[in-house]
């Protein structure tokens, strides 16, 4: 029975992260639209692009190859995974040992590696473009994202996500400076990683401002589709990773009654839609930046990783 | 088994091989004979160590053949039986490779003897237990390994690397003669078991490690003795390349694990610094050098020198732990490192399978003049990208799986009490995080330029799918790459053995843990389990791909590229290798590679087309090799002058000569 239960609470966490994606999406929009003062699409607007796209058929280019078709549905599955192992409402899931922090992070970089790989299937300039800015910005904030890792692990004794939640919850932790620096880091790489503005920009579709865009370039119908929840998925995942480490209160514990269950959600809700308020209100303040102030800008939060992670060798109370 | 038999029958029967080798060459399935025979020895040779394994024990045996008073001594251990079953995995399914590649070979009297003497260096260097038969089937992997690079030997490319190599090899066999030397006059004796019981003063122990750097660290391909690799890996046929790059650079580290760890007694922190000094810095800029190529087998070679990076990582936290004690965290860094060194074996060896596949098929290795394969060769195209996704560290294949213990491993490092250990270590771990991210980028470029997009040229254009043999050790490759990623425990617990006698403790037994987890150190502080996110993975894939089939559209419509409205029909205007380095190139490659990019445009008016020049130095090469090869060609000059001297002249010198050899034979005494 205890077993049945666990896995409803698994499939449960996976519905609910895939259900809410297209909604943080739609609320950050929303949020960017009445900041600037306009109306804004309605929120439930992302989840309508998603069925219009479902609904259509798919494009392909004349010599995209059998790797083209499946990887939407390998980026799909790898990212959703990905975000089903990241505590949401509650810690302790029944998979949760299967892959710790570093493995998660590994799994987001699976499902970039093949992303990147369409990128350059069907052989045109732009997907070559995206590819290889994607690639070059993976490849600091992959190692930045990881000294983050190293630093949660060293604070909380462990890399798997619910031992560090459990642990930040508890009155352990205080206040460190290698957190602070941590937060910090960490943030920056979501940004990046989530193809934000300053790093690049979500609603532009100008040549050279695009990263993650031009990559795609080539996909349509329910392959869009696919490509597009998943980006949606990762923004949740960033946003569930924060707020499970750095805001850890009201996750629900293992076994625990109906009702800390529901207060688990209210509180992952409401998580999301402060992290989603403050992320539009960030992207409103600030510029996009050219492609090449990008390094610099992840060379920063890989610096203040690293420090962090500096600052616990030489003492793990720092 | 016995050592004397497993040693004596791969001896009788890879000489007899290669004393057919020539003779076979010429007969028209000759070569298939030979290799499947080469096979054949390979899988007995892991049987017998998988063997030895399993039964436990050392095996000792001393022959009466050789140098007196040393003999030549056998010894099978754990450590010793490990290497053996990885390499000859790797053999055996290079051989079978060969059953097919090998038929494309112009002259195999020029490989077949080498081959068979190449393999039975390799054997006979892991199960050497004295210093003298140790150097002798060294050189015998070296000399051999030479022969097959210059196989070729009417390109100038390949001569100058075949002759680099050599020189290369010297110096390292010269560093460990040296090195064997100084544990040997400790000992009294140059046999390994005189060495183990002889502890040495700390400034014997510093030349000794040195030294053993030099010596199996050039061969492996530690930065900055790295410089002979990439060319000569290159050169060599690609069943060749992938020995040289999956096996002998693991026997390399094998001598440097059987120097540092067994023969030089316990080890002092210092130690590790030095190593894992070196093997950050090899990694970074293994990979670094890698993404600047687009000739796939070079490109190849330098993830390899990436790869031995990663594992001396590994024997550097080893030799740390081990160092303060900490057996049980020197236990999982070891057993990280030579997870890695068969994981690196595995996939190293398929990705020069492919890369040979490729060439043979298009005539070309230069990824500028490829593309499209994957229709052309779909089946070399799938396990040329399962190959790709498991050298880039990303799960669920089993690169994931040793770099990820490589990291537990660093993270039970706060501990050290050596503030050197504690400013290094987070610093190599950055390096490490670094390297992981930039080889995948590597390995989008070299799968993406190479079997994606449109044909550069007619050969790409044309090509044909590869082989049956070369295809069945591919896919074999490939397998083991998916079986060491999802069932780690059974892998993990084989290295127990070999783990124990380096590191003094083994990791607790994986097999035992729920669903086939990981816990490399205890419950609760981490865990992964391959074989479960794979299956999630593929549970996920399937049924989005049936709901979306079933409820959406499953409609598909062929129509030209979109490309923003303008596509090109030409395939120059697709991203090349070079430009798809190129945001990597401008970001770390003009700290550590000078790179410069300008562009000249013409004046107004002119119709002259523009000129880009991307330049880039080794700056590894002109601080280090450069200078020394200049030197000695000044120095030769000089003395040059030496051979047109008059006979007076020559016999006043050789007086001298004579006077300054009394001298110091008196002051000597």
């Amino acid at each position: 029975m205890a077993v049945i239960q666990d896995l409803a609470i698994q499939a449960a966490q996976m519905g609910l992260v895939l259900a809410l994606a297209p909604l943080v999406t739609g609320f950050v929009r929303k949020v960017k639209a009445r900041l600037m003062r306009r109306r804004g699409p309605p929120l439930l607007q992302p989840y309508r692009e998603l069925m219009r796209l479902l609904g259509k058929e798919a494009v392909l280019a004349e010599n995209a190859s059998w790797l083209f078709r499946a990887v939407p549905y390998i980026v799909f599955a790898i990212t959703w995974v990905a975000a089903a192992l990241v505590p949401t409402f509650a810690r302790g899931l029944v998979f949760s040992w299967s892959a710790d922090l570093i493995a998660i992070i590994a799994l987001l970089g699976s499902a970039r590696f093949f992303q990147a790989l369409a990128g350059l299937d069907v052989g045109t300039s732009f997907g070559g473009i995206g590819s290889s800015r994607e690639v070059m910005i993976a490849s600091l904030a992959e190692p930045a994202m990881l000294m983050v890792v190293f630093t949660l692990a060293l604070v909380a004794g462990s890399t798997q996500l619910s031992t560090i939640a459990a642990f930040m919850a508890s009155n352990e932790v205080g206040l460190r400076v290698s957190l602070g620096l941590a937060l910090i880091a960490l943030i920056m790489v979501a940004i990046a990683e989530n193809a934000r503005i300053p790093v690049d920009n979500p609603a532009t579709h100008l040549e050279l401002t695009m990263v993650h865009e031009a990559m795609v370039l080539e996909y349509s119908g329910r392959h869009l589709a696919l490509i597009d929840l998943a980006a949606q998925l990762k923004l949740v995942l960033y946003a569930s990773l924060i707020g499970c480490v750095f805001v850890p209160w009201g996750l629900a514990t293992p076994a625990a009654g109906p009702e800390i269950y529901a207060y688990g959600v209210a509180a992952y809700v409401a998580k999301l839609l402060v992290i989603g308020f403050l992320l539009a209100a960030f992207e409103m303040s600030i510029a996009k930046m050219r492609v090449f102030r990008v390094p610099e800008f992840l060379g920063g939060a890989l610096m203040l990783g690293l420090l962090a992670a500096l600052l616990l060798f030489v003492s793990r109370s720092l | 088994m016995n050592v004397a038999n497993h040693a004596g029958a791969i001896t009788a029967v890879l000489l007899a091989l290669a004393a057919a080798g020539v003779p076979l060459a010429r007969a028209a399935r000759g070569p298939f004979i030979f290799y499947l025979l080469s096979a054949l020895v390979a899988v007995a040779a892991a049987a017998s160590g998988a063997f030895a394994l399993w039964k436990g024990g050392i095996s000792v045996v001393s022959l009466p053949i050789g140098l007196a008073e040393t003999g030549v001594s056998l010894r099978l251990d754990a450590l010793s039986a490990t290497f053996i079953v990885i390499v000859n995995v790797a053999i055996a399914l290079s051989s079978l490779y060969a059953l097919g590649y090998g038929r494309e070979e112009k002259e195999p009297a020029r490989v077949l003897p080498f081959y068979a003497l190449f393999v039975l260096g390799m054997n006979l260097v892991l199960v050497a237990d004295d210093a003298f038969s140790f150097l002798v089937a060294w050189e015998f992997m070296s000399l051999s390994s030479w022969a097959l690079v210059v196989v070729k030997h009417r390109e100038e490319e390949n001569r100058r690397a075949g002759a680099l190599y050599l020189v290369m090899a010297f110096i390292g066999a010269l560093a460990l003669i040296f090195a064997f030397g100084l544990m040997a006059a400790g000992g009294g004796n140059y046999l390994f078991d005189a060495m183990r019981g002889h502890a040495l003063a700390p400034i014997e122990a510093a030349v000794v490690l040195l030294l053993a750097i030099v010596g199996a660290g050039s061969k492996s391909g530690l930065v900055p003795l790295h410089a002979w690799l990439p060319p000569a890996h290159a050169a060599a046929p690609s069943h060749v390349s992938a020995l040289m790059s999956g096996v002998m650079t693991k026997v390399a580290v094998y001598g440097f694990i059987r120097i540092v760890f067994d023969l030089m007694g316990a080890p002092a922190p210092w130690w590790a610094m030095i190593v894992l000094a070196l093997a950050g810095i090899t990694t970074v800029l293994g990979v670094l050098y890698a993404m600047m190529q687009h000739d796939l087998k070079r490109l190849l070679a330098y993830h390899t020198v990436e790869n031995i990076g990663i594992i001396y990582i590994g024997l550097g936290l080893a030799l740390a732990f081990k160092a303060h004690g900490f057996t049980r965290a020197a236990a999982l860094a070891a057993t990280a490192a030579i997870f890695h060194v068969f994981n690196h074996s595995v996939f190293k060896s398929l990705l020069f399978f492919g890369a040979g596949a490729v060439q043979n098929a298009s005539g070309t290795r230069d990824l500028e003049d490829l593309g499209g394969l994957i229709h052309r060769m779909p089946l070399t195209a799938f396990t040329f990208l399962v190959g790709c996704v498991a050298i880039s560290a990303l799960p669920p294949l089993n690169g994931f799986v040793s770099e990820w213990l490589t990291f537990q491993a660093i993270l039970q490092s706060p501990d050290l009490p050596e503030w050197g250990l504690k400013f290094l270590v987070p610093a190599v771990g950055a390096l490490l995080a670094l390297s992981a991210a930039l080889a995948a980028a590597c390995f989008v470029k070299a799968f993406g330029i190479t079997f994606l997009g449109r044909p550069r040229t007619r050969a790409a254009r044309e090509a044909e799918e590869t082989d049956r043999f070369s295809l069945a050790a591919m896919f074999v490759l490939a397998a083991l790459c998916f079986a060491a990623g999802t069932f780690s425990g059974v892998f993990i617990d084989a290295l127990a053995p070999a783990v124990g006698q380096i590191a003094g403790e083994r990791l607790p037994v994986q097999l035992s843990q729920p669903w086939l987890t990981l816990v490399p150190v205890a419950e609760g502080r981490s865990s992964y389990n391959g074989l479960l996110v794979l299956l999630f993975i593929t549970f996920n894939g399937f049924f989005t791909a049936f709901v979306i089939h079933a409820l959406a559209s499953k409609k598909v419509r062929r129509g030209p590229a979109w490309d923003c409205g303008f596509p090109d029909p030409s395939p120059a205007t697709q991203y090349t290798a070079s430009s798809f380095a190129q945001p990597i190139r401008r970001v770390f490659g003009t700290l550590v590679f000078r790179a410069r990019d300008t562009v000249e445009m013409p004046p107004p008016g002119s119709m002259r087309a523009a000129r880009f020049d991307a330049g880039i130095h080794d700056l590894i090469w002109d601080a280090l090799y450069a200078p020394a090869i200049g030197s000695v060609a000044h120095a030769a000059e000089k003395l040059n002058r030496l051979q047109f001297l008059t006979i007076r002249r020559y016999l006043s010198l050789v007086f001298l000569a004579l006077i300054l050899l009394l001298l110091v034979f008196a002051l000597w005494l």
